[in-house]
């Protein structure tokens, strides 16, 4: 049993390119669900929105990197208002409701035979999609790998930079929630009719923070693209929006670092537990499972976890107890 | 203080003086308007919960509207407040026609609401509860809310008018406290105080004494008769007859949806179509073995 490996690549993985993409997602979330009470089951909308600007722009059109970014971000906001518009002025689980099967529909028409031409279709987008972000790497060229990271050279500018915008996205957040602006939302979070009744313009509150928190998020699909280089539609089915759920509330939600906490912890479980079982089945300590189960295995364990955590400390890592003990709903 | 006396019972006496000459019929014009409704009509399905003719609230003066249950008080203060959408009518606060107006527009000039469940927001400090109800917020905007040094200033003199008001509220000691773990009263309180950060002109308290004991109920007496002192116009709905009579300088009762009666609150309370509305017009008939079938015609004839 080779431990130095297991532990080389779960923490490889805790704060790897995964870890920041599910990151970002859960930033947005938090200003969306954490903070203003949004529910947002469509996240993942959002980071397929960043994902394919990057292929489309940079593939398809052969244009920028640079360019795709920005409109990366302009079709997270149309796509926030189009959410938002008719939604937002209805019961909260409207739009949960309607964002996931937005989330479904946008992955299904993106994977479409009909526009395979400028979307890839099922197969995606590949190629060098993220070369004019890999042409910045000021890392030396014979750089090998970190001591205990294995990050490859190209990876670890990734990370760098992944790990610079979690940072200033949380301290944007953190910017806002403290200002009125994020008292306001809070109390939407609690009560819209009185934060209306108050004189506050509540749908427009709402639909900034979609926006907000759709614009974060994809940001996680723009990193994912240049980091991998491609840009896979069946990457972007609902359990990724579970998954960032699951980040935000291991963390806590409406917590500042929550997401960045929770980011961290899913991969390391996953991961450790992941390579531990392989690792384990492999030495033939565990008879009873085969290779090919571990991927399951380590959900079913993340899955317990969740539900021990929302037993046990249902306010995340993070979260103040009596913010959610005096919740009378 | 002696002076702030004399001030604040000129205020009172000035209202009921205003209102003395006022005829006390429904419907009745006032000497000076703050809002004024006409044909207000809000039907659920066949039924018409709200079908008010015309109506004028008198500014500067504490009026009651009273009714028994299902009477469309609150309909009617849903609808004038924009919370709800009325089936047609029209209605002006002052001068300027609101009808259509988005409710949170409709805080912003001046008419401010509280509601009958108090809507404390839970999850929030009493402080920030007060600081919320504050208008004109530069750091309120999205881009100006990321640079501190942009409201900073406005934020303290913000906290400063808050803490004010929580010390005449008398929940001053309770600043870092969430607002959930206010007991009812003091989230009444709260509520109230919330609102006068708003500056209204016109503040609308939905059963300010619902659930509250004795003792508070006292205190917030005093608070709604210290807002009338100081210039803004209270029209509150309620049950509680005792306090009805003591603070309103005028009352309006209103049943199954239209306003039935009008005047001060002596003349209301003899006036024998709002003691028809509120116990049935065969109260007085004595209770025999057949009690319960006479209970039952006697809500027949009202209804």
């Amino acid at each position: 049993m080779d431990w130095s490996f297991v532990l080389t690549q779960t923490l490889t993985q805790a704060i790897g390119i995964q870890a920041i993409i599910y990151c970002l997602a859960a930033i947005g979330l938090n200003v969306q669900f954490g903070y203003t009470g949004l529910l947002n089951f469509g996240q993942v909308a959002f980071v397929a929105a960043g994902s394919y600007a990057v292929g489309v722009i940079v593939l398809t059109f052969d244009l920028s990197l640079w360019l795709a970014i920005v409109v990366g971000v302009i079709v997270a906001l149309v796509i926030a208002l189009i959410l938002g518009i008719p939604t937002l002025r209805l019961r909260a689980d409207y739009l949960a409701i309607v964002t996931i099967a937005f989330s479904e529909l946008v992955r299904l028409t993106v994977r479409s035979i009909a526009f395979k031409d400028v979307l890839g279709g099922a197969q995606g987008l590949n190629g060098k999609l993220g070369q004019d972000f890999h042409d910045t790497n000021p890392l030396p060229a014979d750089f090998q790998s970190l001591p205990v990271l294995s990050w490859t050279r190209q990876d670890l500018w990734v990370v760098i930079v992944g790990w610079i915008l979690v940072a200033l996205f949380t301290l944007l957040v953190w910017l806002l929630v403290r200002s009125p602006w994020g008292r306001i939302v809070r109390g939407i979070r609690e009560d819209e009719a009185a934060v209306v009744s108050l004189g506050k313009n509540v749908f427009a509150y709402k639909l900034q923070a979609l926006m907000l928190g759709g614009v974060i998020g994809a940001f996680g699909g723009i990193v994912w693209a240049v980091a991998k280089q491609s840009v896979q539609p069946d990457t972007f089915r609902p359990e990724f929006t579970f998954f960032a759920y699951t980040i935000l509330l291991l963390g806590g939600a409406a917590r500042v670092f929550g997401p960045i906490v929770g980011a961290i912890l899913f991969w390391m479980i996953l991961a450790g537990t992941g390579e531990f079982l392989g690792q384990a089945i492999q030495a033939g300590w565990i008879d009873f499972l085969q290779p090919t189960d571990v991927g399951n295995i380590r959900f079913v364990l993340m899955g317990s976890g969740l539900i021990a955590l929302m037993v046990f400390r249902p306010q995340g890592i993070f979260g103040d107890r009596r913010e959610l003990a005096l919740d009378a709903k | 203080m002696p002076n702030d006396q004399a001030v604040s019972g000129s205020r009172a006496a000035s209202a009921q003086a205003a209102l003395a000459t006022v005829e006390p019929r429904p419907g009745v014009p006032k000497p000076d308007p703050i809002m004024v409704a006409d044909h207000v009509r809000r039907s659920f399905g066949g039924l018409t919960a709200v079908n008010v003719e015309h109506v004028e609230i008198q500014r500067g003066a504490i009026t009651a509207l009273i009714g028994p249950n299902g009477a469309g008080k609150t309909t009617f203060f849903n609808l004038i407040t924009g919370f709800d959408n009325a089936n047609e009518g029209t209605w002006t606060f002052n001068d300027r026609q609101v009808d259509g107006t988005a409710p949170y527009k409709l805080a912003r000039i001046g008419m401010v609401r509280t509601f009958q469940l108090t809507k404390a927001l839970s999850r929030m400090t009493v402080i920030d509860n007060m600081r919320l109800g504050a208008k004109h917020q530069t750091g309120e905007r999205f881009f100006a809310a990321i640079f501190p040094f942009l409201w900073n200033s406005q934020e303290k003199s913000v906290g400063e008018k808050a803490m004010g008001l929580l010390e005449r509220f008398n929940l001053h000691e309770k600043i870092g406290d969430f607002a959930g773990s206010l007991s009812g009263g003091q989230r009444k309180l709260l509520e109230m105080a919330r609102a006068l950060m708003a500056d209204p002109e016109l503040i609308m308290l939905d059963e300010p004494m619902a659930g509250v004991n004795p003792a508070l109920k006292q205190s917030l007496l005093g608070h709604i008769k210290t807002m009338r002192e100081e210039g803004t116009t209270v029209l509150f709905v309620e049950h509680d007859m005792d306090m009805v009579h003591d603070i309103s300088d005028w009352v309006i009762v209103m049943s199954q949806g239209e306003v039935i009666a009008e005047g001060p609150p002596d003349a209301v309370m003899k006036d024998q179509a709002v003691i028809d509305a509120y116990l049935g017009a065969h109260h007085e008939a004595q209770l025999t073995e057949t009690g319960e079938s006479l209970t039952e015609s006697s809500d027949g004839d009202s209804a």
